[in-house]
């Protein structure tokens, strides 16, 4: 809290938008953060998670799809550092090896948009650099920066009551991209809206992953939703919470409307409503 | 990101309704004018009933003749007005500070609440007129005997309304808090204490209306002997001399008294809580 950290590169300066790495595709990128083996048993013994491992790339889309119940939000809680596992180990590699390294600079966005109802948009996306004692003057850029990216800058003097749904929502991302995260967790932010806002956040989200390629997990259990969005769904069954079947979504981005109507979408949703039938037949229903 | 989902040159029109801090004037003017109206038709009532009856003013003075007595025992009734209003808010703002710090530690420390919160329990259902006799045996004036009375009874409202407040915090936020690494001030002071403000506002309304009865109250307690010279010794003085109208010049004392302390911290709780709060907000539809 004493000096003041210098200013962060602005997100529209062009060196900041990284071109495609080489190793963006899924899989064959260096890894970013990996699960081992991590359970997790709640103190009234539910076992939430039992032997999930996963290893997450740099830069890479993966959401995690299955039916409510499976352990999606614990496993995402765990990454965040929200509570411990059980047992299994979480792996950081800060520096593209595989080395262990520390938790980076991370974005949650809930279900909810989880807004402090008492303080206006633009305090609200101040939140996450104030805890960490950035003064408001010396956090201004970095705000109106990811409240442009969001499409909200004209309101950062409204309060949270004022906006709709989807806008409240956006706020929330704002809020989580403020920091400037390599790692951005999202637990089913979009599935409490209608489904025009949604398919719209949809899109919004996707140019924003594309301009900036921060590595996202995405939590859903929309199997429309999930292929629109992601290289690589993790499905996941419930009664223990584990991994049941790990695929790739090949289809190029940018992804927009054509793409939803596309032939390819229709194969990949059945493809992978397919594996989420199976994986709901196997937890114990 | 563009969207068209918003118009920035205007607030959005949605589900959760426009701020509307503006009422027509014509509905204005009838709402102030109705309860005008309304006591005007009382008063006038009063008068002609008691006049047509001839009513002694031992009984029921009528209007004129209370305003008489306004007029020729002003510097009476002012002074025993000073006096009561004086305790009132002595005892509301101890309350207040005592009440509303009493609460954060005991947010703080679970052990510290198991110790305190039952007396405070204790103090508040114990009735004011049973423990009044021994207050006034033990404090060294009447004056601090009221006072405290008056505090005993303002008290609690506040420090249960805040209690409860500081523990009603969003759990969303405060995952969210955690997730940003804020310790456990920066939690109180950005989260908890926001959160808490319109059940600890609930609390003053409240505990502003119970001081003012406490103060009267123990005055009543007190009695002749106090040789008090508030409002209710007064009030006690008046009975015992037959002198109606002064009396009733004294209740309408109190209760001008007792609307004006429900104003202002009705007042307080608008200004504090009209931007965010659904209590404070116009609902519209
Ligand atoms: N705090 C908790 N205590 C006990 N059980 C929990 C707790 N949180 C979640 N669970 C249980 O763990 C399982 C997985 O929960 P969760 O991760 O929230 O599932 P999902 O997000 O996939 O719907 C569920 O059976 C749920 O009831
Ligand atoms: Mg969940």
């Amino acid at each position: 809290m004493t000096a003041p950290p210098p200013r962060k590169r602005m997100l529209t300066d062009p060196q900041v938008t990284p071109d495609p790495a080489p190793g963006f595709e899924t899989g064959s990128g260096k890894p970013l953060v990996s699960m081992r083996a991590v359970s997790k048993v709640f103190s009234n013994g539910t076992v939430a998670l039992k032997d999930m491992t996963l290893d997450v790339s740099r830069g890479a889309f993966v959401s995690l799809l299955g039916p409510s119940g499976c352990g999606k939000s614990t496993a995402l809680r765990i990454v965040a550092g929200l509570g411990d596992a059980s047992s299994g180990r979480l792996v950081w590699h800060d520096n593209g090896t595989d080395e262990a390294g520390s938790r980076p600079e991370i974005g949650f966005v809930f279900q909810e948009p989880t807004l402090m109802p008492w303080a206006t948009v633009f305090r609200n996306v101040w939140l996450p650099l104030r805890l960490s004692g950035r003064p408001r003057n010396q956090s201004r850029d970095e705000i109106m920066d990811a409240l442009d990216m969001v499409g909200l800058a004209n309101f950062a003097d409204a309060y949270p009551r004022e906006l709709s749904g989807g806008m409240r929502m956006r706020v929330s991302i704002a809020r989580a991209l403020v920091t400037r995260p390599k790692l951005l967790l999202m637990d089913e932010p979009f599935a409490a809206l209608d489904e025009i806002s949604r398919f719209r956040l949809n899109d919004d989200l996707l140019h924003l992953w594309e301009r900036f390629h921060w590595t996202v997990i995405f939590v859903t259990h929309s199997v429309f939703e999930s292929v629109y969005l992601s290289q690589r769904i993790v499905v996941m069954a419930a009664r223990p919470g584990r991994v049941v079947e790990d695929m790739r979504i090949d289809a190029p981005y940018p992804r927009d409307a054509a793409f939803r109507t596309s032939p390819e979408y229709g194969d990949n949703c059945r493809r992978v409503s397919t594996a989420l039938q199976a994986a709901m037949g196997a937890s114990a229903a | 990101m563009t969207t068209t989902e918003i118009n920035p040159t205007q607030r959005p029109v949605d589900d959760a309704g426009a701020p509307a801090r503006t009422r027509p004037l014509g509905e204005r003017i009838l709402r102030a004018a109705v309860p005008v109206a309304m006591l005007a038709l009382l008063v006038v009532a009063w008068q002609i009933y008691v006049t047509a009856n001839d009513v002694p003013h031992y009984i029921l003075p009528s209007p004129a003749r209370i305003a008489g007595a306004f007029v020729t025992d002003w510097p009476v009734l002012l002074t025993a007005l000073g006096v009561t209003v004086r305790i009132t808010l002595l005892a509301l703002a101890i309350a207040l500070v005592g009440g509303v710090l009493l609460a954060i530690v005991m947010a703080q420390s679970r052990w510290v609440e198991l110790a305190l919160y039952p007396y405070a329990v204790i103090l508040q259902v114990t009735p004011i007129v049973a423990i009044a006799p021994l207050i006034l045996i033990y404090a060294p004036t009447t004056q601090s005997a009221l006072l405290i009375c008056a505090w005993i009874v303002a008290f609690f409202p506040i420090l249960s309304n805040t209690t409860q407040g500081l523990r009603s915090t969003d759990h969303n936020l405060l995952n969210l808090f955690e997730l940003y690494g804020a310790n456990r001030w920066q939690t109180l002071i950005f989260l908890k204490i926001p959160s808490a403000l319109p059940y600890f506002l609930t609390g003053l309304r409240i505990a502003g209306g119970l001081a003012l009865i406490a103060a009267v109250v123990a005055e009543f307690a007190a009695g002749t002997a106090g040789a008090g010279s508030g409002l209710a010794f007064r009030l006690l003085e008046s009975q015992y001399r037959l002198n109606i109208p002064r009396l009733f010049a004294a209740l309408v004392l109190l209760s001008v008294t007792g609307i004006i302390i429900y104003f202002i911290t009705s007042l307080i709780s608008h200004l504090l809580l009209r931007n965010w709060h659904e209590s404070a907000v116009r609902r519209e539809n």
